[in-house]
């Protein structure tokens, strides 16, 4: 284990320090509660967080609800079979049960731990049909928003309002203001009304990435040549985060999502400032050649 | 037969034990017991590289913003080499080449493999394949994910030589593979003693059976995809490539044909290994030894037709996910009878907690942990929150880092004896077990929440927020380490010991043939065909 205490001696300063790290990150969350509700919810991973991201979308709501169910039936199989394991261990350990039964037969046991199973994953496949089929996409989308995965970035275009597009980086270490979230924050988040139906087409220019955000129990591939339909809604106005989530290169980690869900009013207010801002860049651009 | 002929032209005993020279007996072997040393010692040469890996991958991982692997295509390469090692030059060379070699011919009565020629080669084709992947790993150029999804494996994205080595060292091992598989098939189908007819077979010989139909119908599709890639890479073409008109899907399917049913293949030895071992250490028959054969069976033929639940997420209609859904949950029915039937075994036994037995139980519990988070992944609606994260990561470590590597010890121990004549020191057998169990169990339980919390897989530094069970699960990783230097005390124990063990130092559970041998078995064994009544 030479190289791994190398590793521990050579950091126990960061060690010192990511310690303190995540219990101010714990502090931090409870304390900011208030001046978060301001802006709204943040959807992002909590340190310690030992089940699913808060749901802030309905496609959310329906996954941690069959999830919740399969969780309590996957508990208990393991709780039971773990029970029967500790009981065969003390009750037919050589000590207790010298003498072995000969036994290799049951039939109504055979088949009650076939049919058993069976209608455990009937009520299973039931809620799960019906899920996958909401969470396909939506007959009625308010707008629709095109993403396209790139190395290492992604880029949002509207093209329901004129084709105004949006490209969004991460926001490296020297650069991170005060309450940003190191590789979760970008410069430009994708922005959409809060309570719409958004239809999501995903997109490629090079290789796979995958488009993910957790609060909103949404992910789809971007891969190039093919365009991937799926929907989002953000039920309350805030930040939710995601990141890429299928392997691309070099900075794989390091093209996170970040979305901004704003009421009607403000999302309209935004798409007539980026407008503006883009035929700006559009124009100092054209000046500079 | 040969064997029976021999058995009447050489009765001096001394001739059954002649051993050739270390050239021609290494090198040149066409000894089942031999090759499947080289086998077991192949394994555990690359398990150490696989996890020296590993513990970087964790040390890494231990804090955000850690600077052990700095560039992200390093860590792209070395999360590769990983799982590729992991798989094709740790799992498959210690279940199927090494214990299948060892143990089908001395489970059913055979003096050797059909084809000990095709047998040698199929060894030999490794260590140039672990050379290749080696080099992809020290060039820092196959930084594609062992899925190797196109177009980050094609030449535009991972220009070097590096990739094609790996891509060559699949094909190596993917016709080791495929050779060793049809010797296992042709062995287990016309060399089995009189009388043991296919339902009297042990279920260590069906589940190699069935891990070898896997292997021959599997294999030569990843062939065709890594061929198409390597064409693509280097000739011009574009299967893959959607501005030619390919299609990247296409290898995703490609791929996944082979891939899902590799993880069978990875875990029906061991399921036949367990069955021993658990019955051997209860004192019982195998309970239900239809219900199990059959279970394993079905497992391999529906393993052949769920491999798009690894591709919810890449576009496929609704409809077909939903039969991949539906597909996939049915799996869950046949491993469930063989775990009940595992407990049925032990349930009114004479159960005796020998290190391989500890082992097993072991298996039995992280097998279950990882079956049932598997029915959790199988849910495509499910799958959106969870597909590519850790707890994907945490589910098939816990099937196979966990399940299938205690299946291997388990065999280790229970065979150990038999293979080198010395019994291995029972107290640091059960120091392995027990520092393992604690250690792959830290490693592997907090990526469950880690994943459902969002955490992707295969990123060398995270957001703070996922700090705190990283920690944990790279501390997890450390004891996992030492429990893995306790394994090679235990071996260098085990070797050096004097103690020589009897023929059947198991006692009367241990019922298969390979027990009825000298430990450790006559360089020839069964020059007299045995009968099973």
């Amino acid at each position: 284990m030479c190289p791994d205490r190398q590793v521990m001696g050579g950091q126990s300063m960061r060690t010192l320090k990511w310690t303190q790290a995540i219990v101010a990150g714990w502090v931090f969350s409870v304390s900011a509660g208030p001046f978060a509700w301001a802006q709204g919810v943040v959807g992002a991973p909590h340190p310690w967080e030992m089940g699913m991201q808060h749901s802030y979308g309905p496609i959310k709501d329906r996954v941690i609800e069959l999830h919740n169910l399969v969780l309590v039936i996957i508990t208990v199989i393991t709780l039971f079979v773990g029970g029967l394991l500790i009981w065969v261990m003390i009750r037919y350990n050589s000590k207790r049960n010298p003498v072995p039964s000969q036994t290799s037969h049951n039939t109504i046991l055979e088949i009650a731990w076939t049919v058993i199973p069976v209608l455990i994953l009937v009520v299973i496949a039931i809620p799960s049909f019906r899920l996958i089929y909401y969470q396909d996409r939506t007959p009625d989308p308010d707008m629709t928003i095109k993403v396209t995965g790139h190395q290492w970035y992604w880029e949002y275009s509207y093209p329901d309002q004129g084709n105004l597009d949006v490209e969004s980086r991460y926001v490296h270490d020297e650069d991170l203001k005060p309450g940003q979230l190191r590789l979760l924050d970008v410069d430009n988040q994708l922005v959409i009304p809060v309570g719409k139906k958004v239809r999501i087409l995903t997109n490629s220019t090079d290789v796979i990435h995958s488009f993910f955000i957790p609060a909103f129990g949404v992910q789809r591939y971007a891969i190039p040549g093919r365009t991937i339909e799926t929907w989002l809604e953000a039920d309350q106005v805030g930040t939710f985060y995601g990141e890429c989530n299928q392997i691309c290169g070099q900075d794989h980690s390091r093209m996170p999502i970040s979305v901004r869900a704003v009421s009607e009013s403000d999302f309209k207010a935004w798409v007539e400032e980026a407008k503006k801002a883009a035929s700006m860049s559009h124009l100092s651009k054209i000046a500079s050649r | 037969m040969d064997s029976a002929t021999d058995a009447h032209t050489h009765d001096h005993g001394s001739d059954h034990d002649h051993k050739p020279g270390f050239v021609s007996r290494w090198l040149f072997s066409t000894n089942h017991k031999d090759i499947g040393s080289l086998y077991l010692i192949f394994a555990v040469i690359g398990g150490t590289v696989g996890g020296i890996l590993s513990e970087i991958m964790r040390a890494q991982l231990q804090f955000p913003n850690n600077h052990i692997v700095t560039e992200g295509q390093e860590w792209n390469t070395i999360i590769t080499s990983h799982g590729l090692l992991m798989i094709f030059f740790s799992v498959m060379p210690a279940l199927i080449g090494g214990f299948g070699n060892w143990f089908i011919p001395l489970m059913i009565g055979a003096p050797d493999m059909a084809f000990p020629r095709l047998n040698n080669i199929s060894f030999w084709l490794l260590p140039p394949a672990f050379v290749l992947i080696c080099i992809g790993l020290v060039m820092g150029e196959s930084g594609s994910g062992w899925t190797l999804y196109p177009p980050l494996s094609n030449a535009t994205y991972e220009a070097g030589m590096g990739m094609d080595c790996t891509l060559f060292a699949l094909h190596l091992a993917g016709i080791s593979s495929l050779l060793g598989s049809m010797n296992f098939i042709v062995t287990i189908f016309n060399m089995r003693a009189p009388g043991m007819t296919l339902h009297k077979m042990p279920l260590f010989i069906w589940a190699e059976l069935v891990t070898a139909f896997l292997l021959v119908l599997a294999v030569p599709v990843l062939a065709g995809a890594i061929t198409m890639l390597i064409c693509d890479r280097n000739f011009g073409t574009a299967f893959f490539d959607p501005t030619g008109g390919g299609d990247p899907v296409l290898f995703q399917h490609l791929f996944w044909f082979f891939g899902h049913p590799e993880v069978y293949i990875m875990i029906l030895p061991g399921f036949g290994i367990i069955s021993h071992v658990i019955s051997t250490f209860s004192r019982k028959p195998i309970f239900g030894y239809l219900g199990m054969v059959y279970a394993m069976v079905g497992i391999g033929v529906v393993g052949f037709v769920v491999w798009a639940h690894h591709m919810y997420l890449s576009g496929i209609d609704v409809d077909t996910r939903a039969y991949f859904m539906g597909a996939t949950l049915v799996i869950a029915v046949p491993t469930g009878i063989k775990i009940f039937s595992w407990i049925a075994t032990m349930w009114g036994g004479s159960i005796e907690f020998k290190t391989p037995m500890l082992w097993a139980i072991g298996f039995l519990f992280v097998f279950t942990v990882g079956g049932v988070t598997g029915v959790v992944c199988a849910n495509a609606g499910i799958d959106e929150a969870i597909h590519n994260t850790y707890y994907i990561v945490a589910h098939f470590h816990y099937v196979l880092s966990l399940g299938a590597v205690f299946s291997i010890f388990c065999g280790f121990y229970y065979w150990i004896g038999k293979m080198s004549g010395h019994q291995y020191p029972e107290f640091w057998g059960k120091v392995h077990f027990w520092l393992t169990f604690a250690g792959v169990n830290l490693v592997f339980f907090p990526q469950h929440f880690l994943g459902l919390s969002g955490m992707p897989r295969r990123y060398p530094d995270y957001p703070a927020a996922f700090a705190g069970w990283n920690f944990v699960s790279s501390i997890g990783a450390y004891i996992s380490g030492i429990a893995f230097v306790v394994f090679l005390y235990v071996c260098f124990r085990t070797f050096t010991s004097k103690e020589h063990v009897a023929d059947n130092y198991w006692g009367e559970g241990a019922t298969t043939l390979e027990w009825t041998q000298t430990s450790p078995p006559a360089f020839h064994t069964f020059l007299e065909m045995p009968r099973i009544s």
